[in-house]
């Protein structure tokens, strides 16, 4: 225990002197202000690849349990593309081959490269979660909206989704708890997030320990409120006389 | 005019055939049960009417409306056309009085008082007033099915489609849903009913069809149905459901 040393943190990273007050300021900048930064690296990539994920995720999922034939292929197609190719190999394709395939993306930068490929890693799985959610509801509830003379997407908009949605929580927590994590990936392609500062800064420091013990707590304080928040979420939009608010 | 008219509609299930050949008609203000066993294609039939199951061959008129033709506009179409179904599928998300008025406002577009107020004097009419803030969830199969009724009412319909309404019910709700059903039958609503309640059939019923392996083995009138069904099978299948 003795041997620990927290004050790594307080290190300016360029001359190794310890700052008083852990901050630097006026250019000086410490170990404790580039773990934060890498922290704001990360949920942004995490934030920014789950609006991608659910919004297409939401998409393709809703077009796999559409009556027609050609949306549904192209909803599979989607589904199956991203989700049977790993992560890591994903983001190597984003930055590497597909800027190369297809010359404007060229100038893009690598940050937004990750959002997309996790974004779209991510809505592989979100589309499975949507289309089970959907498929879950009994048939009788599609019958019954369009049977009130609603159109299919006012079904959709009125009828399904809001069940779906309210079934899927739990598996969508997972998913943007993963996103998370999985974010991880994007020290890959040299993203300043916090695993690649856990890999430079125990490099620099030699202090591996402490250095790893605070990018995992603050993985798991992400993740960790992520999850409170959704739990939040799925309190409040339970439906009275419904157990766990799902099911029909 | 017929309000409901079918010419030989014929539906199949890849090679499996689920209708074949039905034709029939309803008069505006008749009430029409269609019986027989499972699996002989009455609910199929019933949910033909308002274009929820597609068919193959035939025609289906709804107030001379065609609902195969792929230019009639079906959402309009069935915005006009009750329909109950046999697990109440009220929209579990939404209360009670919600249930009864998104469909006025989003189809009909009628503001939201107007379709709360209309909504609410449907529940009085079913006697649920005092659910109307509840969640479907929070009532029993009877009302669950009053308040589906009174959706299907909500919109105004021309006529209503009753697919198998009680048979998800504890027996001691069947008769409050039956009674709101007679009422509405005698005041002339035109109505399809897929039932095995033959006493409702013996009360309201103008004409009793009776359906076997997708055809329509019968189509009398309520007494001659009653008296000396012709078919052997109809005959045979009375007998079963009248017995106990």
């Amino acid at each position: 225990m003795s041997s620990w040393d927290w004050q790594v943190f307080c290190k300016d990273t360029i001359d190794g002197e310890v700052v008083p007050g852990c901050f630097g300021g006026a250019g000086d900048v410490t170990y404790l202000d580039w773990l934060l930064s890498a922290w704001g690296w990360t949920l942004s990539v995490s934030a920014l690849a789950l609006v991608v994920a659910l919004a297409l995720g939401s998409l393709m999922g809703i077009l796999r349990t559409t009556p027609h034939r050609g949306l549904v292929l192209l909803g599979n197609v989607w589904t199956e593309l991203f989700r049977n190719i790993p992560l890591l190999v994903q983001i190597f394709l984003w930055y590497h081959v597909v800027p190369t395939l297809i010359p404007p993306l060229r100038g893009v930068p690598s940050f937004i490269l990750v959002v997309i490929g996790l974004g779209l890693f991510t809505s592989a799985r979100i589309s499975e979660q949507v289309r089970a959610g959907i498929q879950s509801l009994a048939g009788g509830q599609r019958m019954a909206g369009l049977a009130m003379g609603f159109t299919l997407p006012q079904t959709y908009r009125h009828v399904l989704l809001p069940m779906a949605y309210r079934i899927i929580i739990p598996p969508l927590t997972s998913e943007s708890m993963n996103i998370i994590k999985n974010s991880s990936v994007a020290f890959a392609v040299s993203i300043s997030e916090l695993t690649l500062f856990a890999l430079q800064a125990q490099e620099e420091t030699s202090r591996g320990i402490e250095v790893y013990l605070a990018v995992t707590g603050l993985y798991f304080v992400s993740a960790f409120a992520l999850n409170r928040a959704m739990l939040f979420v799925e309190n409040r939009v339970r439906v009275p006389g419904m157990i766990g608010g799902g099911g029909h | 005019m017929p309000m409901i008219e079918m010419n030989n509609v014929s539906k199949w299930y890849g090679r499996f055939q689920v209708l074949a050949e039905c034709s029939t008609q309803v008069e505006k203000g008749e009430v029409i049960v269609v019986c027989g066993p499972s699996g002989s294609g009455k609910s199929t039939l019933i949910k033909c009417v308002n274009g929820l199951e597609p068919f193959q061959q035939g025609e289906i008129l709804v107030n001379s409306i065609s609902v195969g033709d792929p230019k009639t506009n079906l959402p309009k179409l069935r915005a006009r056309v009750g329909m109950v179904f046999q697990h109440f599928e009220l929209f579990p998300h939404m209360s009670i009085t919600e249930n009864l008025s998104i469909a006025q406002v989003k189809v009909l577009g009628r503001g939201k008082d107007e379709a709360r107020e209309r909504g609410l004097k449907l529940l009085d009419r079913v006697g649920l007033r005092a659910q109307a803030d509840k969640f479907p969830g929070q009532l029993s199969g009877g009302q669950q099915q009053r308040v589906a009724i009174a959706r299907a009412l909500s919109m105004d319909p021309i006529c209503m489609l009753f697919d198998e309404p009680t048979s998800a019910l504890d027996p001691e709700m069947i008769n409050e849903v039956l009674d709101v059903m007679v009422e509405l039958a005698q005041e002339g609503m035109t109505m399809m009913v897929v039932t095995h309640e033959m006493g409702f059939a013996r009360k309201v019923a103008h004409r009793v069809i009776f359906m076997d392996q997708g055809r329509i083995v019968e189509d009398d009138k309520k007494e001659a149905f009653f008296g000396s069904p012709r078919s052997e099978r109809a005959q045979q299948f009375l007998s079963k459901i009248l017995h106990h």
